[in-house]
Order: structure tokens, then sequence, then C-alpha cells
């Protein structure tokens, strides 16, 4: 695996290198990105994969959060399963699945509600939609690691709480969420790494559009979303080269948010097992 | 750990605990107790929680529906069996305006072309197939060997935990990395099946370690030492009694990495090529439902349209059965430890 992951750097690099070499600096500083001129600079490509995964985790981390709290703490034992299911589903549909059906039956009713407030600018495919979808498919992810984390909370300091006379949503705020904070920031870390790797549906829903805007409701792009619409192979060996040059820069992001989650995660979960 | 057990509500009380008052007098004693706006602040937390699962329901609701509603009439024997029909832009307008007798005279064939997912099928069980032949012995044999032998914890920690970050790689850098040393090794030629089943299965790899070595750490250490007692040697105990009792946990975890590599589309776009008739080779250009929902999605023509969402309900409905059978086979293993 070790071989794996070293192979990954070597072989993208050096397939990438000519591009990078040739954009030099402005590879991370521009934001034009045309194969027309030959110029590759990937700032607003960044921008729109840091964009969208900001959004989606806005939306993600409050209710994977709440569904956590919901299945250890509050379902009734016969909803546990059903719920546990739908979670599970909801990881399973692929990727492409979500990008459809957000592409070709919410587009108009997004776009119609986005215009109510953001102007005619906005767009149906745009950040914030490729946001919200990239959103219920970090859901499960974080939900299931912080459900661990949750249930790796001492069962003594619940106890106190509740012996102290907590109502219920006293012993979340006092008991459950102060032990579990570093571990619930690990699981958001991860699905963080997720959102910013995520790439068909967000490709089919982001619009397409490589600009750096603040109105979230205008078409964008994203790193990963422009590798998989425009790499083929052929044509433009620079423009590919480059195109490849964005995958080292995606795996080196991703890479790093990943081991600094895996760290966190590790950390509180080896710190509650002592307190226990 | 039931939440009856810690609420003061008499529900299924956990580990022998009898409830001391009866239902209606704690519910009593609760109300005088607990301050009103104490009491609005736990209704409106536990409205919250309720909230958030009924948001989350949503999406897959949603999605089962549309996906119901637009694709379901499109599924019958022709869609699972005939060649995907060339999209060309006026394939959905037919020949209308050439008049029925010229069209009889000619014997031209006007009907629209019907939609039809055939190769694409085929694609998906080769490379997925081949993917899970590669990675689900390899993983499986790597977890024996994290959690049975591991000379050194250390290694077998650090191994662990570049495997958790590899899952978190993206797909599509598993793409793009089987492109460079496989692919363009390769010429076009290169894009097929095997090359698609090469990417899924570096993303599937540790997605099995991990799910079988979380497994095989359930299997209890009597089992172990019993074999160990009767004489037999490491390799027997593990052959014989530590795989036998984690089969149906192991099976899970290979089914879910599974339904994970069927699902994939990023990786099997520039490594699978393209192919309109079934090619039931490794070798050679081929397709997979989930790269024909992709390129249907981005088309705007309605017969692309349309073998989109016939795609993608029949890649849901494989998927979701793949995941019930992997709960139902967790749901066995945890069952039979506990007996």
């Amino acid at each position: 695996m070790l071989f794996v992951l070293v192979g990954i750097v070597v072989s993208t690099t050096s397939f990438a290198w000519p591009a990078l070499r040739h954009s030099g600096l402005g590879f991370f500083t521009g934001s034009t990105w045309s194969s027309k001129s030959n110029t590759y600079g990937a700032l607003a490509l960044i921008y729109g994969t840091v964009v969208t995964s900001l959004v989606a985790l806005v939306i993600a981390v409050p209710l994977s959060i709440g569904v956590a709290l919901f299945a250890t703490e509050l379902c009734p034992p016969r909803l546990r399963g059903p719920l546990v299911s739908m979670i599970d589903l909801l990881a399973a549909v692929p990727s492409v699945v979500f990008g459809l059906v957000g592409l070709l039956a919410f587009h108009d009713v997004l776009q119609s509600f986005y215009r109510t407030f953001a102007g005619p600018a906005a767009s149906g495919t745009s950040f914030l939609t490729a946001g919200i979808v990239v959103a219920f498919m970090i859901c499960p992810v974080i939900t299931s690691i912080t459900r661990d984390v949750i249930a790796a909370v001492p069962r003594s300091r619940i106890d106190a709480a509740w012996a102290l006379g907590a109502t219920r949503t006293e012993v979340v705020r006092t008991a459950i969420l102060p032990s579990s904070t570093a571990g619930i920031t690990g699981a958001v870390m991860l699905g963080l790494g997720r959102a910013l790797g995520e790439t068909i549906a967000v490709a089919l829903v982001v619009g397409s559009s490589v600009q750096i805007s603040a109105n979230v409701t205008e078409p964008g792009y994203s790193m990963a979303a422009i590798i998989a619409n425009t790499f083929n192979g052929e044509g433009n060996m620079m423009n590919q080269q480059a195109l490849m040059g964005l995958g080292v820069v995606l795996f080196a992001i991703t890479i790093a948010v990943n081991v600094v989650a895996r760290i966190v995660v590790d950390r509180s979960q080896k710190r509650l097992e002592g307190a226990a | 750990m039931t939440a009856g057990a810690h609420s003061l509500e008499p529900t299924a009380p956990a580990g022998g605990f009898t409830p001391i008052l009866d239902a209606e007098t704690r519910r009593d004693v609760r109300r005088r107790t607990v301050s009103g706006r104490r009491r609005v602040f736990d209704r409106s937390g536990r409205f919250v929680l309720w909230a958030t699962v009924i948001v989350t329901a949503i999406p897959l609701t949603a999605i089962i529906v549309v996906l119901i509603a637009k694709g379901a009439h499109l599924l019958n024997w022709h869609f699972f069996t005939g060649d995907i029909p060339a999209v060309t832009g006026q394939s959905s307008q037919g020949c209308a305006d050439i008049s029925e007798a010229f069209r009889a005279k000619y014997g031209m064939d006007c009907s629209p072309p019907r939609p039809a997912m055939g190769p694409a099928i085929i694609g998906t069980l080769l490379s997925t197939g081949i993917a899970a032949l590669i990675a689900i012995p390899l993983g499986i044999l790597g977890a024996v060997y994290l959690n049975e032998f591991s000379p050194r914890a250390r290694l077998a920690r650090t191994i662990r935990f570049f495997s958790d970050v590899m899952t978190g790689v993206p797909s599509i850098v598993m793409g793009m990395f089987i492109y460079t040393v496989w692919v363009v090794r390769l010429g076009t030629d290169g894009r097929s099946a095997f090359a698609a089943a090469l990417a899924l299965a570096c993303l599937m790899l540790p997605i099995v370690v991990r799910t079988s070595e979380e497994m095989l750490r359930t299997v209890p250490d009597e089992l172990r030492h019993a074999g160990l007692a009767l004489g037999g040697r490491r390799w027997h105990g593990i052959v014989r009694i530590v795989l036998p009792t984690a089969l149906p946990g192991l099976t899970s975890g290979a089914i879910l990495a599974v339904v994970r590599a069927a699902g994939e589309t990023a990786p099997v776009l520039f490594t699978i090529g393209i192919t309109l008739t079934p090619n039931v080779s490794p070798t050679g250009g081929n397709t997979t439902l989930a790269q024909q929902i992709y390129n249907g999605a981005k088309s705007g023509d309605r017969l692309a349209n349309e073998l989109a969402w016939g795609a993608a309900l029949t890649l849901v409905l494989v998927v979701f059965i793949l995941t019930a059978i992997a709960r139902f086979a967790t749901s066995r293993f945890t069952r039979s430890l506990e007996g």
C-alpha cells in the first residue's frame, strides 16, 4: 500500500512536471486556466474546491452531529435499525447518481429559488448546489465516526450528569459534547477530506466556469471536477500535463487533511479510553 | 447502551435496573423539579435532533422517488441485454418528415432507438469483478498479517495508519495514477476493463484491509488458544478456526468494498475507454453503468438522459441489494459471536 502511495506521487508528478515548470509559481497564483493560450493558473480552481467544501461542511456538520446524537441518545430502540440502514444506504448511493439527480431533477427548482434572493446571475449549477450535494454525500462519513466518538465517552460522566438532575439536552451539552469535541473535529476533517476530493457529483452540478466569485450561487469549477470533465490524454499535451499537476495538488491537500484528521481522531479516542 | 437506561422515561430498562417509581409518578416528579426555562431548552434540543434526522432523510427519499419516477418505465429485458444506442442528437425525433410509403418501400427502420445498457452491465461486472479478485484476497491476507502475526506492533500501526489515509485519497487521483503507469505505457490500447479494475482495486484495498481487520479483532482469543491447545499450528488455527468464524464479517466488508467500486466513475473515466457493444474481454475498450450515467447526464439529449436514468436506477438497485446483504451478514456475525 505504501508502494501505491509512493507510486502515485512519483508517476503523477513526473507526468505533470513539464507543465508545472512552464507555469512556475504562477500555477498557484494565477487565476486564468486556458488551453488556448497555454496559461495555467489554478487559483480559481483551488478557490472552487475550497468554497464547495466549506459550503458542504457548513451544511453537513450540524446535520451529522445531530443525527449521531439522535442515534446514540434519543432514538427509540425500534427506530435505530432503520436509521442506521438509512445512513448506510445514503453512503452507498454512487456519486454520479447524486450528480444526475442534482443536475437533471433539481436544477430548475434550485435556480428559481436562488434567483429570488441572489439576483439573475444565480444559476442552478453553482458552487452552492455543489456544496449542498457534497454535504449529503459526506454526512454518512461524519455521522458514523461521530457516533463512535460519542459511544467512547465514559459512561460515568454521562451518568453523573443524569444523577445531578440534568435534562437530556443538558446531558448532551455538559457531558457528551465537551468530552468528544476533539473526536468530532477529527470526524469533520475526514469529511472535509472527502469533500475536497469529491469529483463526479461536483463535475456535474458546479457549472463548469473558471472564476473566483464571492457569490456562491454563481457557476464555478473545482480541481477534481475540471480533471474529470477535460482530462482525456489527447490533444494539447501541455493542458493534459497541467491537469495532472492539479491532481498532484489535490492529492497533496487531501493527504495532509487526512493525516491530521486521523491523528486527531486517534488521539481523542486514546484519551477517552484512558479516562474511562 | 439503550437510551432508556439513562432517561427518566420507563422505556426498556437495561442491566437489570428496575424502576422504583411508576411512570406517572416519575413524570410528575420531573415536572416539579425541572424549571420551565430548562424544560423549554430540553424540548427545543430534542426538536433540533429530530429535525436533523428528517432533513438527512430527504435526499435519500428524493433520490429513490426521482429514480423510480424517471427510470422505472425504461427497465425491461431489452434494456439489460441490448446494445447501447448511439446518441446522435436527432435520434429522439426518428425520421418523422419521411413519408410512411417511402419508409415501407425502402424498408427503413424509423422507430426511435430503444434505450439499453447491456454492454455497460457487462463492463461493470467485468471491471468490478477483476478488481474484487485482486483486492479482496490481498486485503484479507493483509488483515490476517496485521492482526494475527504483525511481529512489531509499531509496523502494524504504521500500516494501519497509511491504509486509513489511503481511504481518503480522492478516487480521481487513483484513476490518474493508473493512467500514468498503465495507459500511458500501452497507448490508447491500454484503456480496458483491466486498467479500470486496477484503479478500482487500489480504491478497494484499504477498505477491505480495515473492515477485515475489525472483524478479525472481534474473534475471541479463546478460540485461537483452543486451536493451539489442540496441538494445531498457527496457520491451521487461522485457516480452520479464525477465518471461518469471521467469514460473515469478512464477506460484508468485501461486499461494501465492491459496492463502493461498482459506483465509482472518476477512476474509470480515463482508464476504460468506450464501447457501445458488448465486450467480455478484459482487454479493449469497455464501459460501465457509472460512466454511462455521467455521459448521459452531461448531454442535453433526451435519449442520453433516458439512458442515464435507466442506468442509475439499475446501479442503485444493485448497490442497495448488496448493502442489505452486507448488513445482514454483519448482524448474523455479531449475533453468532454473542451467542
